[in-house]
């Protein structure tokens, strides 16, 4: 059966060689192809699966060691894949989600003469991702972790020829960079505390190690978990990366590839648990990470970017669970599978709306378009309840547990973080529900002329806002599903507990308040989110253009000036510093070496002139110098 | 004496070269095939040294030895280790790429007649360099290497002088000058640090009474040849000059971008990817095995100058405007890698650094000639001339990305493997070298995606509408390429199998074993295994 | 007579060639002072011999005399090309080998 491991990753890729090595001829077929293979690992996943479930509780974790990949003398990196709860959890979400994404875009990219490439592209990022949560050492998880990156490139600036697509896939991927030099830097600090930075030793090893050592290993795997996963400071790139492709940000940028960091951070949980400031780090990023990516989702008008400082900010959530320790590992990774599902299929809503509305983004030239796309309007609307927290739905017991979480850390960080998220709670409320009034309730606000933020493609004609083909349809209702009712799964006799709590550990707390209370407070937050957002975009009609808003809303359309300090400091900073070097590199470097050949040129030009050619003067030379000889040997004589 | 295989291995291109040569200008194509058979049975001889080389045997294999000049004890002798097989490996491998890939770089021109191009020389050229280089990587005798490490600049000096880029011949007299300029800079700079080798080559002649570096390494390791503190070091320093500014080491790398700059992409591979190579080889071997105790001395001060070069190299990359400038840039930031990882004097970092010579060769040449690929076709190595092009030419774009992510070592490509080698190997014994060090990673994936963002996204520019795509040779060049990054990075065993006993004899004559780790785990390691 | 006085004549000598080659212009005068101190050489050199009652002294002004017959010849040659090229005998004239 552990045979089967490596067969999750190989379908997927071969997918992805044969696509972007196939050439033209594969055009007509290749996403067919592509979706075949991710449907493929899905099956094997599920087959897995199955078997996983029918062993004990103990005896879950299956192996599988294909070979050595870097043997060095004392460095040992195994191409060697490890299945257990976590990361099947991870591997059925992954290609489950990922298997609908693919279906999605047979029908939103139908058009694009590129769909092979954009396929093989999806393909490469499944196989990426399901190595990154089977790798069973650091370094294999790094290899997936960087491939993810390389997909999420290549797919943030899949229409290239777009300027801003480019600079975003680019921005994402430097972004992305600086944690991974995070993570890098944790596996050599694992290799030189451990000797080894495969998982099992590592773990077992964790107790003999220097808290310090620990601390810094955990403040690192936190930086790289704050570059992939989006995360103050390193949140910056999410929203540009909404360029890519809509079914892009569903599967990479919402419910999978941004994840990757609440993954690291509760796989090394061991290392986490013995390093409880390490741990405070994370809940403080994750905190304020919730609150940042809440109130830029509150300002933004392009729908897509509102979804991202979502996305932002729930991972903030699951982050922040993740940092809480036993507590919270289990419900970090239960809201991201809910997240997954609505969030995915949030992000999937929006795609079928741009789709039938001529790539517009910006949600002020939408409105009342549940007329017109009632499949998309109800699937939508479920993934909405679900974020928000409606009763009965995912997202109310996925927050909920985490919220309760936060409080039963104890002590007065226990009621910060608490308050934090209940907060959250109700800004999530509230721009959820301004998304949702904006985009299909009150008054048609479409226009003829193409906004400049769209693409060319419909430039000029009034939108005719029709509902998606099939394709899209099917994915948005079963994830629509999944949205619904996951949560409820999961939660009844806490079968999500029980299933992931052998991997990750689990300790109750001690709450200090009941669990009935923190969930009267979320729903009172909730009611006062949405009824603000009523208040203020549902009762009276909606400026098509923006207006100037408070300084509050100015500061979180511009992602709260961040992007703008990067720029001051990093980018004009570093413009600065190498223009001058290569201005040092060719005056000062090279011009050392260069002065040296002039002045050596110059004394051979002085000595030059003593041969003037005239026999006499060489002859006196000659006389001058016998003469300085003798008197030379008889003044030596004469000492 | 069995058959002196390495004799052959360096002689068949030499010969193949003199044949070339001799070729008449009126049958080019003939010489170009001939060329191109002559490094295609170096290869040969090469993957046969390859497979005669037992990795768990002697230090130095398949050795020969004569005597040459016996009043100064210099001798004829030949031999490999690990290092020596895969470098050899590597340029043997390279060379077919690169007069592939040079196919039509020499041909006469038709715009202007009167400068007379001998197109067979360029390929006599190119086969002398590999002879040579080969040579220096078989040498065991500190002069015999000397010899071939100097003779190696002759024919690289006409390579970049006498045929330059085709993006600027024919435009201006400026262009002629820069190169000679840029070809004069090259030997200067390498005479002079040959130079001041030779003054140590005697120094150690007089100190040691022959130039046997087995022996010299064996009598060290033994404690019969004493050296003065002084002396060894002054010794290690002309040595260590001259590979530095072979390698190029900061500061002593202004030749590099001139040089790759100036000459065709094909040559520009040949310097950064095979001949600097010699200098990052004898660093290892000569430096390391001849002066050990200097070797340890000086290490603070070549870590720094390493860590500058990888800063320094990536920044200025950044800020170049011109497409082949940028790639030598990046290779000096690569070579600070390199020299970190041979004086981190850890198991990783020198297999890491021997492995990164191999990968550095292979990516440097894989975005060097689809550079070159791209700037044969528009004509002009300005970054800002182009834009657009992957709509254009998807199959040329995406080799060149592959190219970049390659010199930005993408784990799955096999620069990573060499890179986090290196890094781990510092960080190792030097915690806060690694982690600056490690710094350059976020700078390569900087300098690559930059270059790569405004040469081939963005809307497509009026002169590159009409590019075509690459062509089958183009494409019989690259892809193998790309095929070796691929194995290379997922099963990089082949290499570290042979690379790794090298590597603990290197070990062992500087007397240095590796950090242990602060909590041992052996035990479970090994319950593992089982 | 003092064989110290042929060498005081010998300086005398010597140093009247080596002016001339110094201040004249003209090739042949030039050329004269040359012959003038080679034989000034020649004297002391046989001076030389007689005081210290050995021959070295005048088998090497034998060599002195062949090699400047051959210095005449070869010389002369120069010159009479020069002239005919130039028609002057001035040595400023002929500069050409500087750099």
């Amino acid at each position: 059966m552990e045979n089967l491991i490596a067969l999750l990753i190989a379908a997927p890729l071969l997918g992805a060689v044969v696509l972007l090595c196939g050439g033209r001829r594969l055009d007509k077929t290749g996403h067919w192809l592509g979706t075949l293979l991710a449907a493929v690992s899905f099956g094997i996943g599920v087959v897995l699966f199955a078997d996983m479930l029918g062993r004990g509780a103990d005896d879950r974790t299956l192996t599988q060691n294909l070979y050595t990949w870097i043997p060095v003398e004392g460095f040992q990196a195994d191409m060697a894949f490890q299945l257990d709860q976590l990361s099947m959890t991870f591997v059925l979400l992954i290609s489950g989600v990922g298997t609908l994404i693919h279906v999605y875009s047979i029908g939103y990219m139908e058009h694009d003469e590129r769909r092979r490439r954009f396929f093989g592209y999806l393909n490469l990022f499944v196989a990426a991702m399901l190595l990154l949560v089977l790798a069973d050492n650091y370094l294999l998880l790094y290899f997936g972790w960087e491939g993810v990156g390389l997909a999420s490139y290549l797919l943030i600036g899949f229409w290239q020829h777009k300027p801003s697509a480019a600079t975003a896939a680019k921005k994402a991927f430097l972004v992305n960079r600086v944690g991974d030099m995070g993570l890098s830097i944790a596996i050599m600090l694992m290799f030189t505390t451990f000797g080894t930075f495969a998982f099992g030793p590592v773990f077992g090893a964790v107790g003999e190690a220097s808290e310090g050592k620990l601390t810094a290993i955990g403040l690192m795997l936190l930086l790289a978990a704050c570059g992939k996963s989006a995360q103050v400071p390193l949140q910056s790139w999410l929203g540009d990366a909404m360029e890519g492709p809509t079914p892009v940000s569903a599967l990479i940028h919402a419910a999978t590839m941004v994840t990757a960091g609440v993954y690291l951070i509760v796989r090394s949980a061991a290392v986490f648990n013995g390093a409880p400031d390490a741990q405070l780090v994370v809940t403080v990023v994750g905190a304020v990470t919730l609150l940042f990516g809440a109130i830029v989702g509150c300002a933004k008008d392009d729908i897509k970017k509102a979804l991202a400082g979502s996305t932002m900010s729930q991972i903030g959530y699951m982050i922040l669970a993740a940092g809480l320790g036993p507590i919270g590992y289990v419900f970090a990774i239960m809201h991201l599978v809910t997240h997954g599902f609505f969030k995915a299929g949030l992000f999937l809503g929006a795609g079928s709306v741009m789709h039938g509305m001529n790539d517009e983004v910006d949600m002020r030239k939408y409105g009342g378009l549940r007329k017109y796309m009632p499949v998309t309007f109800v699937t939508f609307g479920l993934g909405y309840l679900a974020i928000i927290g409606f009763p009965g739905l995912s997202g109310f017991f996925s927050k909920d547990m985490i919220i309760e979480a936060a409080f039963a850390k104890g002590g007065t960080e226990g009621w910060i973080l608490g308050g934090v998220t209940l907060l959250g709670a109700g800004i999530t409320a509230f721009y959820m529900t301004r998304v949702m009034l904006l985009t299909f309730f009150g008054e048609k606000r479409w226009q003829p002329t193409a906004s400049d933020s769209g693409s060319a493609a419909g430039s000029g004609h009034e939108p005719h806002p029709h509902e998606s083909p099939k394709s899209m349809t099917v994915p948005m209702v079963i994830l629509a599903f999944g949205s619904v009712f996951a949560g409820a799964f999961f939660e009844i006799g806490e079968r999500f507990l029980k299933w992931l709590e052998p991997v990750t550990g689990y300790s109750h707390g001690n709450p200090p308040v009941s669990a009935m209370t923190v969930t009267a407070a979320t729903m009172v937050m909730l009611l006062v989110g949405v009824g603000i957002a009523w208040a203020m975009y549902g009762k009276r009609p909606v400026p098509v253009v923006a207006p100037r808003g408070s300084f509050l809303t100015r500061a979180a359309r511009r992602d709260l000036y961040q992007d703008d300090f990067n720029h001051v400091v990093l980018v004009r900073g570093g413009e600065h510093l190498t223009r001058s070097l290569v201005y040092v590199d060719h005056s000062l470097v090279d011009g050392v070496v260069n002065g040296t050949a002039a002045s050596v040129g110059g004394l051979s030009g002085r000595l030059r002139k003593l041969q003037n050619g005239y026999a006499r003067s060489y002859a006196v030379s000659m006389f001058g110098g016998t003469a300085i000889l003798i008197a030379a040997t008889l003044l030596m004589r004469a000492v | 004496m069995n058959f002196p295989l390495l004799t052959v291995t360096a002689a068949v291109p030499a010969v193949g070269a003199i044949l070339t040569a001799a070729v008449p200008a009126a049958r080019r194509t003939a010489a170009k095939w001939l060329a191109l058979f002559f490094s295609l049975a170096t290869l040969a001889l090469a993957v046969l040294v390859a497979v005669r080389f037992e990795p768990g045997g002697d230090r130095y294999q398949l050795t020969e030895s004569r005597a040459w000049i016996p009043d100064f004890g210099v001798r004829y002798e030949l031999g490999v280790d690990g290092i020596g097989v895969v470098l050899i490996g590597l340029t043997a491998l390279l060379i077919p790429f690169v007069i592939a890939a040079g196919w039509h770089d020499a041909d006469p021109l038709e715009t202007s007649s009167k400068r007379w191009r001998p197109t067979q020389g360029f390929f006599a050229l190119i086969l002398m360099v590999e002879a040579m280089v080969i040579i220096s990587f078989e040498a065991t005798d500190v002069f015999l290497f000397y010899i071939f490490f100097e003779a190696m600049l002759i024919p690289m000096y006409f390579l970049i002088g006498g045929f330059g880029d085709r993006a600027h011949l024919g435009s201006d007299e400026n262009a002629a000058a820069q190169r000679s300029y840029a070809a004069v800079k090259f030997l200067l700079y390498n005479l002079v640090g040959g130079l001041i080798m030779l003054a140590a080559v005697i120094g150690l002649y007089v100190v040691a009474g022959n130039f046997s570096l087995q022996e010299i390494t064996a009598a060290r390791a033994a404690g019969t040849l004493d050296m003065a503190t002084n002396t060894e070091r002054l010794l290690f320093l002309g040595f260590f000059f001259a590979f530095a500014v072979k390698a190029p080491l900061w500061p002593l790398h202004t030749w590099l971008p001139n040089a790759m700059g100036e000459s065709t992409a094909p040559v520009a591979v040949l310097i950064t990817a095979v001949v600097d190579k010699v200098g990052t080889f004898a660093m290892l071997r000569f430096c390391l095995g001849l002066f050990p105790d200097a070797s340890k001395w000086a290490t603070p001060v070549i870590l720094v100058l390493a860590l500058i070069s990888i800063v320094y190299g990536a920044l200025v990359a950044v800020g170049q405007r011109d497409i082949k400038r940028l790639v030598a840039y990046a290779s000096i930031s690569h070579f600070g890698f390199i020299i970190l990882g041979i004086f981190a004097m850890t198991s990783q970092g020198q297999s890491g650094a021997t492995l990164y010579m191999v990968n550095h060769g292979l990516s440097t040449a894989a975005l060097m000639l689809v550079a070159g690929f791209l700037i044969s076709r528009r004509g002009s190595r300005l970054i800002a001339d182009y834009g657009g092009v992957q709509k254009v030419a998807p199959v040329l774009a995406g080799t060149f990305l592959i190219g970049g992510l390659a010199t930005l070592s993408l784990p799955g490509l096999a620069p990573f493997v060499s890179e986090f080698l290196v890094l781990v190997g510092t960080f190792a014994r030097y915690p806060v070298v690694g982690i600056v060090a490690t710094v350059g990673i976020v700078l390569a994936a900087l300098y690559t995606l930059v270059l790569y963002q405004r040469t081939m996204t963005g809307p497509v520019k009026e002169e590159v509408r009409t590019m075509p795509d690459l062509r089958l040779r183009e494409v019989l060049v690259v892809a193998p390429l790309i095929a070796l990054l691929i194995g290379l990075g997922v099963y990089p065993k082949v290499l570290t199998d042979i690379v790794n006993p090298a590597v603990e004899h290197t070990m062992s004559d500087v007397k240095q074993t590796d950090p242990k780790p602060e909590v041992a785990v052996e035990a479970k390691n090994g319950e593992e295994a089982k | 007579m003092n064989p110290v006085n042929y060498l005081y004549l010998a300086a005398l000598l010597f140093t009247i060639g080596a002016t001339g080659v110094l201040i004249r212009k003209n090739a042949i005068v030039l050329f004269m002072c040359v012959e003038l101190m080679l034989n000034a050489c020649n004297l002391a050199f046989v001076a030389f011999s007689r005081m210290h009652g050995n021959l070295d002294g005048q088998i090497i002004a034998f060599f002195t005399m062949v090699v400047a017959a051959a210095e005449v010849v070869v010389g002369l040659a120069i010159i009479v090309s020069l002239f005919r090229t130039r028609h002057s005998a001035s040595v400023d004239d002929a500069s050409l080998m500087k750099l």
